[in-house]
């Protein structure tokens, strides 16, 4: 008897099969290119708990439990790129939000549009510009010997050079600039849609009944773009374990002096595998932060599905 | 009051554009002199001359970045279309299991060296140029969930019927019905990824160590470190003469216009369709 659904539910699926082949064709490119890119990988994280030999190959090596893990927690370096990925990352999310709202808002008041689009676009530019330009960008400034900053500012109010790329207590104010400029149009141009997308009737009955400009932003620009803020925001902090690497690798030039301020865990993990080589370190870091941004992933979404279920990503 | 403060923000956004530009074409005595400033005190262009004369380097840089630009982004559109259409249609069977397959990367990621191990060891793509144009760059996930929801909201489902009742096959639906209606969405998540391929720096560091696969963006990340890279390559040439004379300093930011340029002049007539791809991000999927 039990047979004879299953073999019927075989015979249906092969039927489906068979007529959606085409379909099925379709889709063999992409999945076997996430299975190479992404499954893969995901199954190789077991190389945390080995000690990878190229010879014995990834599944012959030894399994070494949590040393790895021991060896990275036992250096001060978990702590220290821990704290400045997650810190860092905490800040930019606030400038950018209070920033980019501020200048979106902004942006909708100005009246004729062809400015408006001239300004939009001119912000939006660095956005488009790799970490190696930017990289470039701040050179010109940091430069030591040539630098505008220690050229043109600081020694005509006759104030020594600073070593900008030995000194590492500028480098969070340095980071934070570098990082608004950057992001702070493209967040600003997204936020801006979301305003331009609000009904006019809302202002124009604010309008009648005697509210301010700054009575309408309250009251009606940022309660109705907040489901906006609150997706963008989660985003981010779901990836709050995860730095931008160019930007940290790039904009400090890799400079070993400035590590203690500008380490971040992607940096650690790319130098700990291709600079020393230290497989073992550089797989037990990647998967600490791995499952760090997975659980803080599904907790926000947890939290959030609780609070307001519309605002959830999933 | 607001336009000040927005020529203030645009001041800021350009000034350092404005000021690597005005670096490169000072006088190399004169910027030992007076430093990177914004108004050269002699206008000189012999970095660029200096860098068209040893063209060699940067053109072939140049070559390696235009190609796999062009070649990455067209298979990335194919696959990401190809992919994304089974996705949208709602009597595929298996359209939730393999929407769950493409959402989870987007959740959790191996790290990255297993990723490095499976390109270099299993794969052995490494200082090729494939190894520019497959890791991480081919398909993205939120690209094809972004394409499944165009073609899910644009595309009604009764075309798709009556063509096929009228005898169309489906890869020929695909090809001549979905692909001709789509085309805002193909040719936002296109330039999306020409800038993807054209800015990328990542790929090459990781996986390319031979400097004839060096792309643009990679070959200023090495000047930016050091100027020698440059030199070195020129040396088996012969120019070493005027290599030892070069002005290694505004070379440098030459090299960085050189690298913005295209970016910028482009810019103008892609701009529109950065600002709908962002506003398409931005929407829940």
């Amino acid at each position: 008897m039990r047979t004879v659904p299953s073999a019927a539910k075989r015979g249906s699926l092969w039927k489906a099969i068979v007529k959606y082949r085409v379909l099925i064709i379709m889709t063999i490119p992409g999945l076997l290119y996430f299975l190479i890119n992404n499954y893969l990988p995901m199954f190789g994280v077991i190389i945390a708990f080995k000690d990878l030999s190229y010879t014995k190959g990834i599944l012959g090596s030894e399994w070494v439990g949590f040393k790895n893990f021991e060896f990275l927690f036992k250096t001060e370096n978990a702590f220290i790129i821990t704290r400045n990925t997650v810190l860092y990352n905490a800040v930019f999310i606030v400038i950018n939000v209070v920033m980019a709202v501020t200048v979106a808002i902004l942006l909708n008041a100005i009246r004729r549009k062809l400015v408006s689009r001239f300004y939009q676009s001119i912000i939006l530019l660095p956005y488009l510009l790799s970490a190696v330009i930017i990289g470039y960008l701040v050179f010109s400034f940091l430069s030591v010997e040539f630098g505008f900053v220690n050229k043109l500012i600081l020694e005509p109010l006759g104030i020594d050079a600073i070593s900008w790329y030995s000194e590492p207590k500028y480098w969070p104010y340095i980071l934070v600039i570098v990082n608004a400029w950057k992001s702070i149009g493209y967040f600003s141009i997204v936020y801006l849609a979301a305003i331009v997308g609000i009904d006019s009737e809302y202002y124009e009955a604010a309008v009648l009944d005697g509210a301010s400009k700054w009575q309408q932003v309250r009251s009606i620009t940022v309660p109705l773009i907040m489901p906006v803020i609150m997706t963008l925001t989660l985003l981010q902090v779901g990836r709050i374990f995860n730095a931008d690497f160019g930007l940290f690798f790039q904009v400090p030039m890799n400079s070993g002096a400035l590590m203690s301020t500008t380490d971040v865990i992607d940096t650690y993990v790319y130098r700990a595998l291709l600079q020393m080589g230290d497989i073992g370190m550089a797989s037990a870091a990647g998967l600490y932060q791995s499952v760090l941004g997975f659980l803080l992933v599904f907790g926000v979404n947890a939290i959030v599905r609780k609070v307001n279920n519309e605002h959830a990503l999933f | 009051m607001i336009h000040l403060l927005f020529l203030v923000y645009i001041a800021a956004t350009v000034f350092p554009l404005l000021l690597v530009f005005m670096v490169s074409i000072t006088e190399e005595k004169s910027l030992l002199i007076h430093g990177y400033s914004i108004l050269p005190h002699q206008i000189d262009f012999s970095a660029y001359r200096f860098l068209f004369q040893d063209s060699h380097t940067i053109l072939r840089a140049y070559g390696v970045t235009i190609l796999v630009t062009a070649a990455g982004t067209i298979s990335s559109l194919l696959m990401t279309a190809l992919f994304a259409y089974p996705l949208s249609r709602r009597d595929f069977p298996f359209r939730t299991g393999m929407t769950f397959y493409v959402f989870f990367t987007m959740l959790f990621n191996g790290g990255l060296v297993p990723w490095y191990l499976v390109y270099t060891k299993y794969l052995s793509i490494d200082n090729t140029l494939l190894a520019l144009i497959i890791p991480n760059l081919l398909m993205s996930g939120f690209n094809i969930l972004i394409m499944r929801t165009f073609f899910m909201n644009t595309i009604p489902p009764s075309i798709i019927e009556s063509a096929s009742i009228d005898g169309a096959g489906e890869l020929r639906i695909f090809w001549q019905i979905i692909l001709r209606l789509s085309l805002p969405v193909l040719s936002t998540i296109g330039l999306f990824s020409t800038l993807a391929y054209w800015n990328d720096w990542y790929n090459s560091l990781i996986f390319i160590s031979d400097a004839q696969n060096f792309s643009i963006q990679y070959l200023l990340n090495k000047t930016l470190l050091d100027i020698q890279v440059l030199l070195s390559q020129a040396g088996n040439s012969g120019q070493s003469q005027l290599l030892a004379n070069a002005p290694t300093e505004t070379i440098r930011m030459a090299m960085a216009i050189i690298g913005i340029g295209p970016i910028i002049l482009a810019y103008p007539f892609f701009q529109k369709y950065i600002v709908q791809g962002l506003t398409v991000g931005a929407v829940k999927g």
